[in-house]
């Protein structure tokens, strides 16, 4: 079974969440349909897709992503996760789904204590799931990130675990695709930018790949990952039932 | 009956702390030259009604785990006491 229509993706709007007209922004412009859902709705309503943007969650007062997990919508968010859809969490919304429990580990402040507002290089190392699959492993992409508190931290287990499990999915790297110190913005431990979960459906990563969807913000290679997922939900079957 | 809860949230030892770090090295330039280390944390107030003691201690312990402290980086430790005497507006200290 193919799908016909246009993918439906869902953009979760929390009190102090910023970066969500920019996902429907690029949408848009790709003829998808899109709908804002304010944190307090129950259900998602038809989905493709969700799509946790980035901001500042009911303030990031106690921790970043703290208070959100208990938003209403985060139930039918965390339902759909586990149903196998595809979910992204973007910046903030990678540490909301930290802090739900959807991804391990948790995003600290910025080893420098900086806010860091920047072009950054991404190496690609596993090309898997809906928002990554149509990427190769290697490959070099260019995001910007936006964040104050992005400094991946699990225990050593947890890492070595995602590393062996291929959810590393994306690396703070330099230019030439080295992961190192020097192309670390936020200290993150063995520069991981982006993990996936263990079934590779929900995505997180503090990089926005919805401000790099047009040439004209300084680069597109953001437009990458949504057309990974319309290519991944063609070839889902599933997809198509979930839309029911 | 009120409690006053006071508990306080700090990284897990072995977590890199830059503000605590940032803290210690203006600590030292002011000429507390002595300074080896600052940890940063957190001290949250909290006031509620419960009727016994146990139930006081159980219902911190669970403000703890569902929301106060992140245990992938976090330890909460806290002190408990009984607020006799209450201020009429119900003020924290």
């Amino acid at each position: 079974m193919t799908i016909a229509a246009a993918p439906r993706i869902v953009v979760v709007v929390f009190p102090g969440t910023w970066s969500e007209r920019d996902f429907v922004d690029v949408a848009d412009a790709l003829g998808w349909q899109a709908r804002l859902a304010w944190h307090t709705e129950a259900d998602l309503g038809p989905a493709d897709a969700v799509v946790l943007p980035g901001g500042f969650a009911h303030g990031d007062h106690l921790r970043t992503g703290a208070l959100a997990r208990f938003s209403p919508i985060m139930a039918a968010v965390e339902a759909f996760a586990r149903a196998g859809g595809p979910v992204l969490g973007s910046c903030n919304g990678f540490q909301v789904l930290t802090e739900a429990g959807l991804l391990p580990g948790a995003l600290l402040r910025n080893d420098h204590l900086e806010f860091r507002c920047d072009w950054q290089w991404l190496r690609c190392d596993d090309a898997v799931g809906p928002w990554l699959g149509g990427l190769e492993a290697g490959d070099l992409i260019r995001l910007p990130i936006s964040h104050g508190e992005g400094r991946y931290f699990a225990d050593e287990a947890t890492l070595d675990q995602l590393e062996s499990s291929h959810r590393v999915v994306l690396r703070y790297a330099d230019p030439s695709g080295a992961v190192t110190a020097a192309g670390n913005p936020n200290g993150s431990l063995r520069g991981i930018a982006g993990i996936v979960n263990e079934r590779g459906n929900v995505l997180g990563l503090m990089p926005h790949p919805e401000r790099a969807s047009d040439p004209e913000l300084g680069g597109d290679d953001g437009l990458r990952l949504f057309a990974s997922l319309e290519r991944w939900l063609q070839e889902q079957p599933a997809a198509a039932e979930r839309r029911l | 009956m009120r409690w006053l809860a006071e508990v306080r949230v700090t990284l897990r030892p072995g977590i890199a702390d830059p503000q605590g770090e940032t803290i210690a090295s203006g600590l030292r330039s002011l000429g507390y030259e002595t300074v080896t280390e600052v940890r940063a944390g957190k001290l949250l107030r909290i006031a509620f009604e419960i009727d016994d003691a146990a139930s006081a201690e159980a219902a911190v312990e669970e403000m703890c785990r569902r929301l106060l402290a992140n245990p992938v980086m976090e330890t909460a430790t806290w002190e408990l006491r009984a607020d006799e005497q209450q201020d009429a507006d119900g003020a924290l200290p």
